[in-house]
């Protein structure tokens, strides 16, 4: 009796114990080759994979990530690109899966499978199709920034749209009827209720666009035209095999940095919104008893 | 209800926007797979009318991608090989993490769960630009490796390895396979579990019979969302590789796509592409659009 329970006590933790330790070795694995490449941004020498000793002229030095043009414009780029990402995508996304959610027809069931369509094509072959179509049809669209733009919201629009849906699915379209009942225009029934039920959501959209935007390679390739359209993936990914110094480096974690920084941010905000959300609900539950008080009163 | 015209108006920009650049350019990428060649310039020239369609590069590229024969059927051979241990390896090392931050992490939850996340912020490229600097000759990798006694010498990691390329395809889409099923797993009701325990079955019974079962769909959701863009996928083999030896069928596309000439070739591949994507994800895309039209209802 006594030696089997500790026989059951030991099996439990031994797997257990296995489990975390893959999950460790995981993390480990995933995290710490970025932890190192971060070293060597401080190497004192010209090389990405020996030790040289410490220095900081990869940060501040003349031909650091923050003086040489080609680090910053990259930089700078990158960001110009995700300011328009999420201005665009943000509220296209968020107002199209609206109408996805609230419209009733015959329209609405090709409306959604069209709008959710480039999650399933390989992003080599949207890029490829988005450049063929800007290069041969739409010829007013020149390559470069306005192209870079154009397919990184295309690219972008669809998870914004399954974000907010997944959000709109939890709102019944009552909320907004019985506003509209109460005498609310649908103008007013939209903004001062839907959207305040969507903020979560729209702000999750925001964060995403921003960071899958930073993140992409290679649509943003595809419709590049010059050097000065150049993003930051493309100049890692054009001078990782090349001789690049530890700037380059540096330069990718200044950008892992700041979306570590925003997202962080936004995540930080997002849960406020919900807790604001759950004492908003709390409150609601306690809603019979204002009729009860009405009640007295009368 | 809204007035029609107020949703209409919310809709309409969107459905413009997707319809013209992802339909219309889809449509781009068939007519130049269809289309003629510039006499002069040799680029391609767009096919817009069905009529004026001729299959010529479209028959010349399947003729290339033909089973056993074909002089690129050892490109698409290689792609499937590698994305299918690729996915292999996600399942192995991604299944344990995943489980184990959505059903046993308790304190630590958030921390794991903050972890997981980290590689989607830190970009795809830099984590590459890592690996790229740890496999060089000098580098960390072979170092460890020798000083461990495994290796005699210095490898060139980077030339063109097999091993390299998988390893890079793993590590570089696993984030995106664990979160999805991380999803799916921390949805499910943990009484399943209890219940299991209680009829008399042991942890691996329970984890055959109810765990796995159950996660199928985060399974499948995750392979689908990895395995879609590895198959567009040059940079990883561009970036740790670089050989043709290890090329894959985006590879092929981007190398057709980046000769001026050859770009109607690149439209025909990825047609054929999109043919095979289309067929090996039919039951998929069956199962999801039905869960779309769920969501829609």
């Amino acid at each position: 009796m006594r030696s089997e329970l500790v026989i059951r006590a030991r099996r439990l933790p031994w797997g257990a114990y296995a489990l975390g330790a893959i999950v460790i070795a995981y993390l480990l694995w995933s995290l710490a080759p970025v932890a190192i490449a971060f070293l060597f941004s401080f190497n004192r020498g010209f090389s990405r994979s020996v030790w040289q000793g410490f220095s900081l002229q990869w940060w501040t030095g003349p031909n650091s990530v923050f003086h040489d043009s080609m680090y910053y414009d990259a930089i700078k780029h990158s960001f110009l690109l995700a300011a328009f990402a999420v201005i665009i995508t943000v509220p296209l996304g968020v107002s199209l899966s609206v109408f996805l959610s609230r419209w009733r027809g015959r329209t609405s069931r090709p409306a959604s499978l069209l709008a959710t369509l480039p999650l399933v094509v390989p992003e080599l072959v949207l890029s490829l199709a988005m450049f063929f179509l800007v290069t041969k049809l739409l010829h007013f669209i020149s390559l470069g920034t306005p192209a870079q733009v154009l397919g990184q919201v295309t690219f972008i629009l669809p998870l914004v749209i399954v974000i907010t849906r997944g959000r709109l699915a939890s709102i019944p379209i009552g909320f907004e009827e019985a506003a509209m009942d109460l005498g609310a225009s649908p103008l007013a029934a939209f903004r001062l209720v839907l959207v305040p039920l969507l903020a979560p959501a729209i702000l999750a959209s925001a964060i995403v666009a921003f960071a899958v935007s930073i993140d992409d390679f290679v649509i943003t390739q595809y419709m590049a035209s010059t050097a000065s359209t150049t993003s930051v993936p493309m100049l890692i990914y054009n001078a990782t095999r090349g001789s690049a110094t530890p700037a380059l480096n540096a330069t990718a974690i200044v950008m892992a940095m700041t979306t570590i920084v925003v997202t962080g941010t936004g995540y930080l905000l997002y849960r406020a919104l919900s807790r604001r959300e759950q004492i908003t609900a709390v409150a609601g539950d306690q809603f019979p008893t204002v009729p009860a008080l009405g009640e007295g009163v009368r | 209800m809204y007035p029609r015209r107020y949703l209409l108006a919310l809709g309409l920009p969107g459905l413009l926007w997707v319809g013209l650049f992802v339909t219309v350019g889809l449509y781009a990428l068939i007519a130049i797979a269809v289309g003629g060649t510039d006499p002069i310039l040799l680029t391609p020239i767009p096919a817009w009318n069905p009529l004026h369609w001729s299959t010529t590069d479209l028959r010349a590229v399947g003729a290339a991608l033909r089973p056993f024969h074909g002089t690129d059927w050892v490109v698409f051979q290689r792609t499937c090989i590698y994305i299918a241990l690729s996915l292999a390896g996600c399942i192995l090392i991604g299944y344990p993490v995943a489980y184990y931050a959505a059903v046993r992490a308790r304190r630590t939850k958030g921390l794991i769960l903050a972890l997981l996340v980290t590689p989607l912020l830190v970009s795809y490229m830099l984590r590459m630009l890592a690996w790229v600097g740890l496999l060089s000759p000098g580098g960390w990798v072979n170092f460890v490796l020798m000083r461990v006694g495994l290796m005699s010498h210095q490898l060139n990691w980077l030339q063109g390895r097999p091993v390299t390329v998988v390893l890079g395809l793993i590590y570089g889409w696993i984030p995106y396979f664990i979160i999805p099923l991380y999803a799916s797993l921390a949805r499910f009701d943990q009484r399943y579990l209890e219940a299991s325990r209680d009829l008399g079955a042991n942890t691996f019974q329970t984890f055959l019979h109810i765990t796995l079962p159950l996660s199928k769909q985060g399974i499948l959701a995750g392979t689908v969302i990895v395995a879609l863009p590895m198959f567009g996928d040059y940079f990883t083999n561009g970036l740790l590789s670089g050989s043709s030896s290890t090329a894959m069928a985006g590879t092929l596309i981007n190398t057709y796509a980046q000769s001026q000439t050859a770009q109607s070739f690149a439209a025909a591949v990825a047609v054929w592409l999109m043919v095979f994507l289309g067929i090996l994800l039919l039951p998929y895309l069956r199962s999801s659009a039905r869960a779309t039209l769920e969501v829609a209802r």
